[in-house]
């Protein structure tokens, strides 16, 4: 599956396309920053409530190609640079994360 | 080679911007990839740090054919109890860096976990000097 894959679900709007074709493996669901730092892989979707700068550089060092912002909430402007430069994907979605998690791997088979 | 990076606590949007230049760098000089994922979040550790508790500071990581050597020193508060501080989930983080997603208690357990050594300096009310280093 790669982060294209991902936008066929309705409930995911595309917030700042990164690379598109990065193959993710896995997902990891998580808000604190050094818990995800210490335990997501590469490859990995990484989903978060937190939307400041700072997920941009964790998901940077891990790997992660594609990060999903839940219930609503939405990333700065200094977030959206970032993740530009740095190639990441950025998806928003209204439901939690647990909620979104559960049609990734239903409907998506993640 | 000493590459050198001055970490701003006064811009904490910017903490990880030292760890992603040094993870530039490193993939330049080709170092294989398993190395420069340990290195990278053993030193965006040291560098949040840096930042939520200790008001910045510099980072020096020097580089030769057997090892890579990260050191972090700050003029901070100190770490009063570093037993305490390397315990997973011990955190003296402010409520407000705890809302960004800081303060998980996992700094200083990640870097002694990512690293190959692991030695902190450390003296209440002069600063922190914390070295970390990867076998190549």
């Amino acid at each position: 599956m790669v982060v294209r894959d991902f936008l066929e679900l309705e409930d995911l709007k595309l917030i700042l396309e990164g690379d598109l074709d990065a193959e993710v493996t896995g997902g990891y669901m998580g808000d604190l920053l050094s818990v995800v730092m210490g335990e997501a892989d590469e490859g990995q979707a990484w989903i978060t409530i937190q939307s400041h700068v700072n997920i941009v550089a964790v998901a940077s060092l891990k790997g992660v190609p594609v990060i999903i912002i839940a219930q609503g909430f939405e990333p700065d402007e200094e977030t959206l640079e970032s993740a530009k430069e740095e190639g990441i994907t950025l998806l928003g979605t209204d439901l939690d994360s647990f909620s979104i998690a559960k049609k990734l791997i239903l409907e998506k088979g993640l | 080679m000493i590459f050198k990076y001055q970490v701003d606590a006064a811009a904490p949007e910017l903490a990880g911007r030292a760890s992603t230049e040094f993870k530039s760098v490193l993939k330049q000089l080709g170092v294989n990839a398993k190395i420069i994922r340990k290195i990278s979040i053993a030193m965006y550790e040291g560098e949040i740090n840096m930042v939520i508790h200790a008001n910045g500071g510099e980072i020096t990581c020097t580089v030769d054919e057997k090892q890579i050597e990260v050191v972090m020193a700050d003029s901070g508060p100190g770490i009063p109890d570093l037993d305490l501080a390397m315990t997973a989930g011990w955190s003296t983080a402010s409520q407000e860096a705890r809302e960004l997603g800081f303060g998980a208690g996992m700094g200083m357990p990640n870097m002694k976990r990512f690293s190959d050594e692991m030695d902190v300096k450390t003296k209440v009310g002069v600063g922190t000097t914390l070295t970390l280093r990867f076998n190549l």
